[in-house]
């Protein structure tokens, strides 16, 4: 059976739910046959992916110095 | 070693017990592990460190006085996000009461396609880029250039990695629709970021766009 065609805009509508691996099989099957197909797309999806990638490592926002002693004073300040 | 989610839930729903008995350091050991997340959360709102900071002891000070009422029916951390959100929002209302209308509503159309701008391809990116200041920093100023609605997402799913289910919870919005902000948030921090990302931040060399258009 053919994999029915989507449009450059198809793929930027599910690009995210591609990368969460939230898309219907069907989808995907059509994506993945639009990846091959079209370097721009392709190019999106390895930029997406990567932002993804980075942001969540965990180092973005940093807490700042003695953030947590001062929190610690709090708790202990309630009555 | 890492805990599972039902020895963590079970481990949890034991030191909200102690506290709940009146032992205070129990509550400091339940809610240190979420410090971080608490404050990416805070920051991600009110978006500067002392008032993030200040954000983030009201919510854990708020956490402490209702511990007796909350269900295990949601996660602990989930829980814990949802006022820190809540007193977020309270504390910009208050600094900018002209933008509380804006604050609620939506304003950037949410239903409009977001078209990427920027096509060119993408070296992967090693985890030692993270490291520099200059990358981080351009990371946040490229998070705080999204809009409100689409930062907050962008922030719990990405940043803090909660699912689609948990987000919706603490902000109080569909599953459908924190799809759809998160996608636009991708697709603008990609656009926003690629000139950086592109390998000249590690190579010193220039930014090479490829247009297609």
């Amino acid at each position: 059976m053919a994999t029915i065609e989507i449009s450059c805009l198809e793929v930027w509508r599910e690009i995210s739910n591609y990368l969460d691996e939230e898309i219907s099989h069907e989808m995907r099957e059509r994506m993945e046959a639009h990846f091959k197909a079209c370097a721009h797309c392709n190019a999106v999806l390895d930029g997406t992916r990567n932002v993804v990638g980075l942001v969540g490592d965990g180092r973005l926002f940093q807490m700042p110095e003695g953030f947590n002693k001062r929190l610690y004073k709090k708790i202990q300040g309630l009555p | 070693m890492s805990m599972t989610q039902s020895q963590l839930r079970a481990n949890e729903a034991e030191l909200i017990k102690s506290v709940c008995d009146g032992e205070r350091e129990a509550f400091y050991e339940l809610t240190r592990p979420y410090e971080r997340m608490i404050y990416a959360t805070a920051i991600s709102v009110v978006k500067n460190p002392a008032d993030a900071e200040e954000v983030a002891q009201e919510a854990v000070l708020k956490a402490f006085s209702n511990l007796s009422s909350f269900r295990a029916e949601s996660k602990f951390s989930t829980w814990l996000v949802q006022i820190t959100y809540n007193e977020a929002k309270m504390k910009l209302r208050k600094a900018r009461p002209h933008l509380y209308e804006s604050i609620d509503d939506p304003q950037p159309s949410e239903d409009a396609d977001y078209w990427p701008k920027d096509f060119a391809d993408w070296r992967p990116i090693s985890s030692e880029l993270f490291e520099r200041d200059e990358v981080r920093q351009a990371i946040q100023n490229a998070t705080n250039s999204l809009s409100h609605i689409y930062r907050e997402v962008y922030v719990l799913r990405d940043v803090q990695n909660l699912s689609t289910k948990e987000t919706a919870t603490i902000l109080g919005i569909s599953e459908g629709a924190v799809k759809i902000r998160l996608l636009r948030a991708r697709l603008q921090m990609r656009d926003t970021l690629a000139p950086g990302i592109d390998g000249c931040w590690v190579k010193g060399q220039p930014y090479q766009k490829v247009r297609p258009w």
